[in-house]
């Protein structure tokens, strides 16, 4: 198995990367829809997250990864283990935060979980056996050419990602358990177009682009091909700016309860996105969350317009309402409308 | 230049284009899984022998498997395997064609009649080298390191791999395909090559000119950098040297990426280009100035040598390259960057194809001839009974298998058919059919798009005047795109009604094969004035326009046709009558009036 690049060696791409940072100082923003050409290194920026997070604590020897801090959602087998114990306390170990990949493909039962049919046959004994969405509660499931999932696995994810919970009804077997996870799909809108009715179930959707830079490109192909030739040194050299990301990560998690958003930059904000027309409240709270975690990452104890602005197209550029024939992009839409409202400045 | 590599400078196209299969041949052989693999586009005969000359120069040990489009996914990726899973009442993986080629090579051929969604697959174990299984109660990974040979045998402007694929190899050969096998080099050659490839070194020079002519080009792919990095130490190491030289270079962006440039560079040297433009902060991708501006088409003169010393084999580089570009492409660019457009643009239309059915939950009954036996399910059905069964089967004395299945577990599959609408636009852009018109027309088909859109309908386009009928565009979800061609449709010419309806013929009968419905609406006028040998006269013209309507109706496809005169038109209604099509006479519709018309079409059919 490859390793993965690392996050930090990854050359331009910084919409897309602050898009995944701040969903995991805030998972609450929702998904994020990656859209862009072919080779721009949407995956690549994705695979490196496993390497670059920071370890979180679960329930030891959970099937589901359990968070074990009292606010936590627990399975019905923690329930059940923890009612055992005096205390209701349950072992903790630490654990890499999962990254699982849904290849197109896949099938519904090891998407949602289903009946473990060894066990069945060997003891008789009716198990659920968990699927994909077990194995990424509280981390990122990834789909790769979303646009050419099958619609009702699509529909599904989104349904979960929302609920949070992963509720299994079939086989014979009856099982709910939590399943909080940031969907990440990317695609390439050429392809066929997205359902509008997926697009704006994303919580940030960012475009990517490849620069025409040539510096630029030359360093993606330097790095790259340092990467493939000795991927160890490659990775060794990048270890302490990865470190780095991960100690802002944990720095902005800690922050993000504190951080305050004044009454007249909210005002703008709710203004931008009358502004833009973008369709219900859904628009204005990921604005503000994303904001919110962009300050954090920055170390502000304020938001402010600046945040805002820089969060506004990766928050609201999928929500505008859409003439479907329109391809004046709406990254530009969302630019006029923060110059009418913000200024030039 | 590499002398192990046959010169791809010849003085004719033939000769030309066979130094170019053999250099691409050479290059796969040595560089293999790092540079993805090749799109041939030729018939199958020629890829053939340009398969037989690679593998006469690859290790006699090395695994070459053939994968047919029409392969399912289990096939393809691994699975379940059946017999593993009965013998033992577990379910067992299996492994496919992917994982068993591991280290060798894969070839589909017809690769145009494979799923969009499967092909973006196989791109995806490409990219990771591990192909993962995560279907019908298997869970497994398995290593899946392969070279690609894709035989794609579409249509010249249709490509019949999907995008996500073609990303993924680095090399692709147009046309005639075959290669002189006495100018490749011998196996043993390749061998060492082989060996090498991984040890050649490349100057930063060498980056800097790949990452020039990916800038200057348009090509957005930062693979196909990387993949032309590999192929230039391919070639390095082919003529036993450490060290890429510039030859290798050049051969290597001609090969990899002068196919897929979007563009060709502005006239100026490249380095005054970047002074003009400062430097760009990745984050407001949408604020990017348009394209180059302006480049005179007639001057497709490279650019000066500059005496700068660093930048010089940056503009022998570009020259190479846009030596490179097939001429039609050329052609192209040059018109596109005529225009300041931002429109990122494509070589070649996607095509997609999305309509395997479904499979949804399977249901109880007993496998025939047309309803297959769902294992999995049934042994579901059957495993929660399993101890009771073998306990009856103690008491009546009956040997106790490992597994019980009894007549109520079996369980079948069921697929739902995802029955696509393929609407099929011929819109006469003649003469006959006056500006005015088919302005109203265009804004009909407006109309009509946006509720394709809504429907998830596939739409294409064919244009017809003059004495041809062109698609436009071939079927795709991709409605912008279908506007902006139909907003661009030039006008003027004769109307060649009947090669139009053969053409119509060929698309619907095609969207059928791919799984959909299709439902062709004609905006004519219905004059026809150039017959099928491209000769005019009305008499003969409308002969062969009634023969085609005649086929057509015999074909039993459903259509409209928008009669687009500014009176209804006998012509009209009498080919659409011959055709079994509606007729709609445009003075009385709008958008509405013919989405009801097309709505009755399908019903009709």
């Amino acid at each position: 198995m490859r390793v993965a690049f690392p996050f930090s060696a990854i050359v331009g791409q910084e919409q897309m990367k602050l898009a995944l940072l701040i969903a995991t100082v805030d998972p609450s923003v929702g998904g994020v829809l990656v859209l862009g050409d072919r080779g721009t290194g949407k995956s690549t920026v994705v695979r490196a997250l496993p390497a670059l997070l920071p370890s979180m604590k679960a329930v030891e020897g959970c099937r589901y990864g359990c968070d074990p801090s009292a606010n936590g959602s627990r399975c019905d087998e923690c329930l059940e283990r923890a009612s055992h114990t005096s205390k209701g306390k349950l072992p903790i170990t630490d654990k890499r935060v999962p990254v699982i990949d849904l290849p197109l493909g896949a099938t519904e039962d090891r998407v949602v979980g289903a009946l473990d049919i060894e066990k069945a046959l060997r003891n008789g004994e009716k198990a659920f056996e968990p699927g994909l969405l077990a194995r990424a509660h509280r981390g990122f499931l990834y789909v790769d050419e979303v646009n050419l999932l099958e619609d009702h696995l699509v529909d599904l994810l989104l349904d979960v990602a929302q609920t949070g919970e992963n509720v299994v009804e079939r086989d014979g077997v009856s099982v709910r358990h939590p399943a909080r996870f940031v969907l990440v799909g990317s695609g390439n809108p050429e392809e066929g177009d997205l359902r509008p009715q997926l697009l704006d179930r994303f919580g940030l959707s960012v475009e990517v682009r490849t620069s025409d830079d040539v510096a630029q490109r030359v360093e993606v192909i330097r790095r790259r091909d340092a990467y493939e030739r000795d991927s160890a040194a490659f990775l060794a050299t990048w270890d302490a700016a990865d470190a780095a990301v991960r100690t802002r990560i944990l720095a902005a998690r800690k922050r993000l309860p504190t951080v305050q958003v004044p009454d007249a930059v909210l005002q703008r904000a709710v203004q931008l996105c009358v502004e833009l027309g973008t369709d219900g409240v859904r628009g204005e709270l990921t604005l503000l969350r994303a904001a919110r975690a962009t300050a954090a990452l920055d170390g502000a104890k304020t938001v402010t317009d600046a945040h805002v602005t820089t969060v506004a197209p990766m928050a609201l550029r999928h929500r505008l309402r859409r003439n479907v024939l329109d391809e004046g992009g709406s990254g530009t839409r969302v630019a006029r409308g923060i110059t009418a409202i913000y200024g030039d400045g | 230049m590499a002398t192990a590599v046959p010169a791809m400078r010849s003085a004719d196209d033939v000769s030309a284009a066979r130094a170019r299969a053999a250099a691409a041949l050479c290059v796969l052989a040595v560089a293999g899984h790092r540079i993805g693999g090749i799109v041939l586009r030729d018939s199958s005969a020629g890829a053939q022998q340009w398969i037989t000359a690679l593998r006469a120069l690859l290790p006699s040990s090395m695994k070459v498997l053939r994968l047919p489009a029409s392969a399912t996914d289990d096939r393809i990726f691994g699975g379940l395997d059946l017999a593993a899973t009965i013998a033992t009442g577990i379910p067992v993986a299996e492994r496919g064609v992917v994982a068993d080629a591991h280290g060798g090579v894969v070839i589909i051929p017809l690769i145009e009649r494979m799923p969009v969604a499967t092909q973006a697959r196989i791109g995806g174990v490409l990219d990771s080298g591990v192909a993962q299984v995560l279907r019908d109660g298997v869970r497994a990974e398995f290593e899946a390191e392969f070279t690609l040979i894709v035989i794609d045998e579409s249509d010249e402007d249709v490509w019949g791999v999907a995008a996500a694929l073609r990303d993924r190899l680095a090399l692709v050969l147009d046309g005639d395909v075959r290669v002189d096998e006495s100018v490749l080099p011998d196996r043993d050659t390749i061998a060492t090559a082989r060996a090498r490839v991984g040890h050649v070194h490349a100057d930063d020079e060498v980056m800097q000119g790949i990452g020039s002519v990916c800038a200057g080009f348009g090509i957005a792919s930062d693979r196909a950098s990387r993949q032309a990095l590999w192929a230039a130490r391919a070639l390095a190491a082919l003529d036993d040297r450490h060290r890429v030289d510039e030859g290798d270079v050049s051969l290597a962006v001609q090969l990899v990426l002068a196919p897929r440039a979007t563009r060709v560079p502005p006239p100026e040297p490249l380095e005054q280009e970047q002074e003009l433009e400062p430097h760009q902060p990745q984050d407001q991708p949408e604020e990017r100035p348009p394209e180059p501006p302006s480049a005179d088409a007639s001057q497709s003169e490279p650019p000066p040598p500059s005496n700068d010393e660093s930048g010089a084999m940056e503009d022998r580089l570009v020259d190479a390259v846009t030596a490179a570009i097939p001429p039609e492409l050329l052609a192209t660019l040059l018109a596109r960057a005529q225009r300041p457009s931002q429109e990122s643009g494509k070589a070649g239309a996607e095509s997609e194809s999305w309509t395997r059915g479904r499979q949804v939950a399977a249901r109880r009954g007993r496998p025939d001839g047309v309803r297959r036996l769902h294992v999995l399910e049934t042994l579901r059905a059957a495993a929660p009974w399993q101890r009771a069964r073998a306990r009856a089967g103690e008491l009546r004395g009956v040997p106790v298998r490992s597994l019980i299945v009894e007549r109520d577990d079996f369980r079948v599959r069921r697929y739902v058919e995802r029955a696509g609408t393929s609407v099929i636009f011929v819109v006469d852009a003649s003469g006959s059919a006056a500006a005015q018109r088919l302005g109203e027309a265009k804004g009909a088909v407006e109309a009509l798009l946006v509720e394709s859109y809504a429907r998830r309908d596939r739409v294409s386009l064919i244009a017809f005047r003059g004495t041809t009928a062109d698609v436009m565009l071939p079927p795709t979800r991709a409605l912008a795109r279908a506007r902006k061609l139909l907003a661009s449709l030039p006008g003027g010419g004769g109307t060649p009604l009947a090669t139009a309806i053969d053409a119509a013929i060929s698309a619907g009968v095609s969207a059928r094969r791919a799984g959909t419905m299709p439902v062709v609406v004609f905006l004519t006028d219905g004059r026809a004035n150039v017959a099928r040998d491209g000769k005019g006269g009305r008499a003969e013209s409308m002969r062969d326009a009634l023969d085609a309507a005649a086929q057509f109706r015999s074909n039993k496809l459903s259509a409209v046709l928008i009669d687009t005169s500014p009176r209804p038109e006998p012509m009209a209604q009498r080919v659409a009558d011959a055709m079994g099509a509606r007729y709609v006479p445009l003075p009385v519709v709008d958008a509405r009036a013919i989405a009801g018309a097309i709505a009755l079409a399908k019903e009709v059919g």
